[in-house]
C-alpha cells in the first residue's frame, strides 16, 4: 500500500464509520475494513473502479462527488476521506463544505504545488511542472485548482476550520506540519494530509 | 394459455395469509421452479423474483412455452448467476397465470374461474406468499434476493418484511413506488384489455376465450416502454416490412409496427388478460414507505442486508434517478449499499439482455457476497 494510505489509516481509530470519496479500486477501504474493523463506504466516478470494488465485495456507489454528495445525511460518518481529488473539482470550497457536513472529521490529501521541484520547474524551465504526483501535462490535467500546503493551511484558518493534524509526506518520510514550520514543510513535502473538522 | 400442469411444481400454502385488501386466504397453490442444488450449509440459495409478464421458468427451456427461460442470459450453468454453484429459486407470483393462485384459477364457491372475484393483491402480498416456499425448501436465510423491474420491487419489499432472511439483495431497474407515468402506462394497458368486448367484465374464461385484441395492445404498450427512443430508432428506424414502398393501407408497413404486432400476438398465447389487470394494479399500488410511517428511512431502518442497486442509463420506465433514490434512502438509514449504472441504449429491457457490464457486475457482487456469507455463517 502506498505511504499516503498508511498515513491516512494511522489517523483513523478502530471501529469507526468512514466514507472514502473517490475510493478508486477500493484498496484503502479494503485495508481499513480488514485491519481496523472500519465500516467503510466508497463513492467512485470511474465505472472500471466501481466494478473492481464490487468484485471485492466493497460497498461502493457510482457517482460524482461534485454533484452527488447531497445524498449523504449530515454527520452520518465519523470520517470522510478525500485523497488527492480536491484540486480536480470545479468548486472545491463547496465540496469541502459538504464533506465537513457529512463527516464529523475530514481527511484530505493534496499534491503540494509548493513542493520545491514544482517551484523550480516553473522558475528555471518556465514550464508547467510534471512530476510523480502531478503526472499530467497542462492540457490534459484533471487538476483545475492546484494549491499548496500553505494555501490549504491558510484556507482552513480563514474559514475557521480546525486543523487537528497536518502531515507532510516526502517519499517515505512523514513529518508534522505546524504553524511555525509551515514554510519549510511547504517547500519539502510532495503531499500534504490534513485532518480537519 | 392451456398447459399441462404436470410440468409445474406447486406447493399448497396452508397457512393463512392476510392480504393488504383485508381478505385472508389459505390453502392456495404457489407454483415454483428451482435450478442447481442447495448445498449442505445452505448458504447458496438465491431467490429470484419475476417481472410483470414473467414466470417461474427463469432458465433452461420453459416446459410450457417451449421457449428459453426469461433470464437465461443471467442464470444457468456458468452464467453470472451460476447454477453449478448456486441454488436458484423462482416462484410464480400470486395473481399470475403459471400455476400459482390467480384470477384464472377455479373459485370453489362458484366452481368457475375467479375473474374479477379475485381479490386485488399487492407486491407485499406476492412477497409474503413466497415465504412459505422458503420454509418448504428448508431455507432460513438466502444468499441473495434479486429481480428486475417488478422483481426488483419484490426484492426491496422482501428485505423490509423479512429484514433477516437474506444476506444480500440486488434490486434491478426498479423504484420504491410507481410514478405517475408508470401508473398511466399501466392504465393504458388495462383500458386496452377492458375495452375489448370479449373481456366481458373479466368473465371470458367461462366461455373459454381470451380478449386477444385488447391483451395484444396492452403488450404493445409495454414493449414500447421497455425500449429506448435511441434503441428503437437504431433497430427499426423507418424501415419497411418486406416491401419496397408504402402500401397506402393500415397494414404493418413499418418494421416497428410488425414487431409490435408480433409481440402482441405471441403474448396472448401465454398470458391471461385478467392477470395483467391484477399484476399491473399491484405495481401501481406499490409504495415501499406506505407501511412505515416514517417513510423510506423507517422502512430501511436497521437493515443488515447488503444491497446492490443497478440501473440502466436509457431506462425511462424506472430511471437512474428513481434507482438512485433507493440508494439515497438506504444510505440515509446507514445500510450497506452499492450502486452501478450500466450505460446502454437498450432501455428497461436491458436487464433481460446480454449486457456484458451488467452481467459482470451481477456476478462480481454475488460471488463476493457468497464468500462473505460463508464467513458470517462460520462465525
Amino acid at each position: 500500500m502506498k505511504k499516503e494510505f498508511k498515513v491516512i489509516a494511522d489517523l483513523l481509530p478502530k471501529n469507526v464509520r468512514v466514507l472514502d470519496v473517490g475510493c478508486g479500486d477500493g484498496s484503502l477501504m479494503n485495508h481499513l475494513i480488514k485491519e481496523k474493523n472500519i465500516e467503510a463506504r466508497g463513492l467512485e466516478l470511474k465505472k472500471e473502479n466501481v466494478t473492481k470494488c464490487i468484485y471485492k465485495g466493497l460497498p461502493v456507489i457510482e457517482g460524482n462527488a461534485e454533484t452527488e454528495l447531497h445524498q449523504f445525511p449530515n454527520q452520518s460518518f465519523d470520517f470522510v476521506i478525500l485523497s488527492q481529488t480536491l484540486q480536480a473539482f470545479y468548486n472545491p470550497e463547496k465540496v469541502l463544505k459538504d464533506l465537513l457536513r457529512i463527516g464529523k472529521s475530514v481527511i484530505i490529501s493534496i499534491p503540494n504545488f509548493g513542493y520545491w521541484k514544482v517551484r523550480t520547474s516553473l522558475l528555471f524551465f518556465g514550464k508547467m511542472p510534471v512530476t510523480k504526483t502531478l503526472p499530467n501535462s497542462w492540457y490534459n490535467t484533471p487538476n483545475l485548482h492546484m494549491c499548496t500546503i500553505k494555501d490549504l493551511f491558510h484556507f482552513c484558518t480563514e474559514k475557521n476550520i480546525e486543523i487537528k493534524r497536518a502531515i507532510g509526506i516526502n517519499e517515505d518520510k512523514t513529518s508534522e506540519i505546524k504553524k511555525n514550520n509551515l514554510e519549510i514543510k511547504n517547500f519539502f513535502s510532495k503531499l500534504g494530509i490534513f485532518l480537519i473538522g | 394459455m392451456n398447459y399441462k400442469t404436470e410440468n409445474i411444481k406447486t406447493i399448497n400454502v396452508s397457512q393463512p395469509l392476510k392480504l393488504d385488501c383485508g381478505q385472508t386466504i389459505k390453502n392456495f397453490p404457489l407454483a415454483y421452479e428451482t435450478y442447481g442444488k442447495l448445498n449442505e450449509s445452505k448458504d447458496n440459495a438465491i431467490l429470484i423474483f419475476h417481472a410483470l409478464t414473467g414466470d417461474q421458468f427463469v432458465s433452461g427451456i420453459n416446459p410450457v412455452t417451449k421457449k428459453e427461460g426469461w433470464w437465461v442470459t443471467a442464470v444457468g450453468p456458468g452464467k453470472a448467476i451460476d447454477t453449478n454453484k448456486y441454488f436458484v429459486i423462482c416462484a410464480n407470483v400470486i395473481g399470475g397465470c403459471m400455476g400459482s393462485w390467480g384470477p384464472k384459477e377455479i373459485d370453489e364457491k362458484t366452481n368457475q374461474p375467479y375473474g374479477l372475484n379475485f381479490p386485488v393483491i399487492t407486491i407485499r402480498d406476492m412477497v409474503k406468499a413466497q415465504d412459505a416456499l422458503l420454509n418448504h425448501l428448508g431455507i432460513k436465510k438466502l444468499l441473495c434476493a434479486t429481480g428486475g423491474s417488478m422483481g426488483g420491487m419484490q426484492s426491496l419489499e422482501f428485505c423490509t418484511i423479512f429484514p433477516n432472511k437474506t444476506f444480500s439483495a440486488i434490486p434491478i431497474a426498479c423504484s420504491t413506488s410507481h410514478s405517475a407515468q408508470n401508473i398511466a402506462l399501466n392504465e393504458l394497458a388495462r383500458q386496452a384489455i377492458m375495452a375489448d368486448p370479449v373481456w366481458d367484465k373479466g368473465k371470458y374464461l367461462i366461455k373459454n376465450v381470451q380478449p386477444k385484441n385488447g391483451l395484444a395492445v396492452a403488450r404493445m404498450v409495454g414493449h414500447i416502454s421497455y425500449l429506448s427512443e435511441k434503441g428503437m430508432q437504431e433497430k427499426f428506424g423507418r424501415k419497411l416490412q418486406e416491401k419496397a414502398d408504402y402500401e397506402f393501407s393500415f397494414d404493418a408497413d413499418f418494421q416497428v409496427e410488425s414487431y409490435l404486432r408480433h409481440q402482441g400476438s405471441a403474448f396472448v398465447e401465454r398470458f391471461d388478460a385478467n392477470s395483467i389487470l391484477y399484476i399491473t394494479r399491484a405495481m401501481d399500488y406499490f409504495d415501499l414507505s406506505k407501511h412505515f410511517k416514517g417513510g423510506l428511512l423507517e422502512a430501511f431502518k436497521n437493515q443488515k442486508t447488503k444491497f446492490l442497486v443497478i440501473s440502466f442509463s436509457s431506462d425511462w420506465l424506472y430511471t437512474t434517478k428513481e434507482n438512485k433514490d433507493i440508494v439515497i434512502a438506504l444510505n440515509a438509514s446507514g445500510a450497506d449499499v452499492s450502486f452501478s449504472e450500466i450505460k446502454t441504449d437498450k432501455g428497461h429491457d436491458s436487464f433481460l439482455l446480454n449486457e456484458p457490464e451488467f452481467l459482470k457486475t451481477l456476478k462480481g457482487f454475488i460471488d463476493s457476497m457468497h464468500i462473505k456469507f460463508k464467513n458470517e455463517k462460520r462465525i
